[in-house]
């Protein structure tokens, strides 16, 4: 195995990271902060606690889950499109490179991103509410599946899209849209009866349930159940990554 | 020498059109072989489908023994591929994209082989610089260095000189020797078949996806070679009836200059016409000959097929 290429493309693609660390921390991290004033401050004051957690604290399971997928998502679609646009991808086409070590390189980059950006997100909510992890360890577990699940996502996104509009058009159209309508800043016991079961055909519901399940140890579904999403989400992203390699879909003519 | 690279029965079909057409093509260990063709010959299909950026539609390629597509990491270790255009993330350092190349290909730092190659083309000086800049010039030297970057066996070129000036020209042409004197077998596609005759050793002509001809070079410029002769008349011509009936000679440069194709001098066709000349008191004051250039050899092969 060709473990030198996976590590090569890994550090190739941190390095963009790195070279434009302030826009891809510091604007999650205003937003984040902007999120509290007007959500946790002015809004969450007017809003009893939800299972007996504070509104404050209850959001951030679901900012950072909203952070996370859509940071995995862009991060990997771009570093999968980027050198798809200029064309220098010729180079990993043309290496000893397998399916599997270039995927690990570019997803397991974009997934390092995310995670990041997810933890400079805990930590700055840390600045407005005060909790306590209740399950840490499944948390780490529920952030680390998601970054990567999602950016296995993003990466098939980045393979498929062939313009800059259809890199942003799924991100934007569904998987936002998805994630707000998730739970992220409320719960579904909230909504009416009708629209609790609509939001049980929400994938992303699944998820930020069993992440908040971490923190405050209640949630509106089964943990169980919420990692058999996810892991089912994450297989779905493997076969059809597989697929691509296999046919050449959109990368070998 | 020994085949390197065997191609056998190769076909590349996208939709209707058929860009490779039963292609079979040897190269040998250690050679330059220079690929030419016009525009959408199939060039550069076949080089993709080589190096992996392409899958052949039927027939085998196999590299040293290996297949292409079943053995394809045992392939394009071997390979090293500078392409036709400039595609390059132009974010990235000279030094960190050469960095890159190599680790693609499984080897470590190789900080000392990376600046010897950056050093042999000129950029040593630029290896800490972002490629955006870069001139045109650099950048194709840049690629080469890539190409380079993991100590290939075979190298392809895919137009390295295209749009560079001709000191750069010389430059690379010197590189693509001291290549192939440390024994990289190289291929090389050109649009200026000036260059395919000052290096290559053998070379092949592909048309509308076909190989039409591979000859060593100095006996395709040998088996094709034509003279022209022209001779400079010391005043216009005005009775051509002469001529008529020899399709070898023409009137040029407004009727002062005499333009013999195809003369066999070993048949003292010169002489004739010559004499011919006296004969109808028609006075000339230089003769010049020429061969014709592989470029002649090519465009004659391509408009015959």
């Amino acid at each position: 195995m060709n473990i030198q290429a996976a590590i090569t493309i890994y550090i190739f693609e941190m390095a963009r990271f790195r070279r434009t660390i302030f826009q891809s921390l510091v604007a999650p991290i205003i937003t984040t902060s902007l999120y509290f004033v007007v959500f946790g401050a002015a809004i969450g004051s007017k809003i009893e606690t939800i299972n007996g957690v504070s509104y404050g604290s209850f959001i951030v399971p679901g900012l950072i889950m909203l952070y996370l997928m859509t940071e995995s998502i862009n991060n990997a679609a771009f570093g999968i499109y980027f050198p798809k646009f200029v064309g220098s991808i010729f180079e990993v086409l043309s290496a000893p490179v397998s399916s599997l070590e270039a995927t690990v390189g570019y997803v397991g980059a974009a997934a390092s991103k995310s995670t990041i950006i997810g933890l400079m997100i805990f930590l700055t909510s840390n600045l407005f509410v005060t909790h306590d992890i209740k399950y840490p360890l499944v948390m780490a577990i529920f952030i680390i599946l998601t970054a990567i699940t999602f950016s296995l996502f993003g990466f098939i996104i980045g393979i498929w899209a062939q313009n800059w509009e259809k890199l942003s058009i799924i991100p934007t159209l569904l998987v936002t849209p998805l994630v707000f309508l998730g739970g992220s800043f409320y719960s579904i016991d909230m909504l009416p009866e009708f629209w609790q079961k609509v939001s049980l055909l929400n994938p992303v519901f699944y998820l930020i349930s069993g992440f908040r399940w971490s923190f405050f140890g209640t949630s509106e579904i089964p943990i169980a159940l919420s990692i058999v999403a996810i892991l089912s989400f994450m297989a779905i992203c493997l076969a059809v990554i597989a697929i691509i390699f296999k046919t050449g879909y959109r990368l070998r003519t | 020498m020994k085949s390197q690279i065997s191609i056998e029965n190769v076909s590349k079909v996208f939709g209707r059109h058929k860009a490779l057409n039963n292609v079979s093509l040897e190269i040998k260990e250690g050679e330059i072989f220079a690929l030419l063709g016009p525009n959408g010959a199939g060039k550069t299909t076949l080089i993709s489908a080589i190096c992996g950026l392409c899958r052949q539609s039927s027939g085998n390629i196999k590299v040293n023994d290996f297949d292409t597509l079943s053995q394809y990491k045992e392939t394009r270790n071997q390979i090293g591929l500078v392409p036709q255009e400039l595609p390059l993330d132009g974010f990235e350092s000279v030094y960190n994209s050469c960095q890159f190349s190599r680790g693609l290909f499984g080897l470590k730092d190789g900080r000392d082989h990376i600046d010897e190659i950056l050093k042999t083309l000129s950029l040593f000086d630029k290896r800490d610089e972002q490629i955006f800049g870069l001139s045109g010039g650099m950048k194709r030297r840049l690629l080469i260095a890539k190409a380079l970057a993991h100590e290939p066996k075979i190298l392809f070129l895919d137009e390295p000189t295209a749009g560079v000036d001709v000191s750069l020209r010389r430059d690379i042409w010197k590189l693509i020797e001291d290549q192939k004197k440390m024994g990289v077998t190289i291929i090389l596609t050109t649009h200026y078949i000036e260059e395919a005759e000052q290096l290559a050793d053998r070379v092949g002509i592909i048309n509308s996806g076909e190989i039409i001809l591979v000859k060593e070079k100095t006996a395709l410029m040998s088996e094709f070679s034509k003279k022209t002769t022209f001779i400079r008349l010391s005043k216009k011509l005005k009775d051509t009836s002469f001529m008529e009936k020899n399709n070898k000679i023409s009137l040029t440069d407004n009727g002062m200059t005499l333009k013999l194709v195809g003369i066999n001098n070993t048949s003292n066709e010169l002489q004739s016409i010559v004499n011919l000349l006296s004969r109808n008191g028609i006075a000339f004051n230089e003769i010049n000959t020429v061969d014709n250039s592989l470029e002649d050899i090519f465009l004659d092969l391509v408009e015959t097929q």
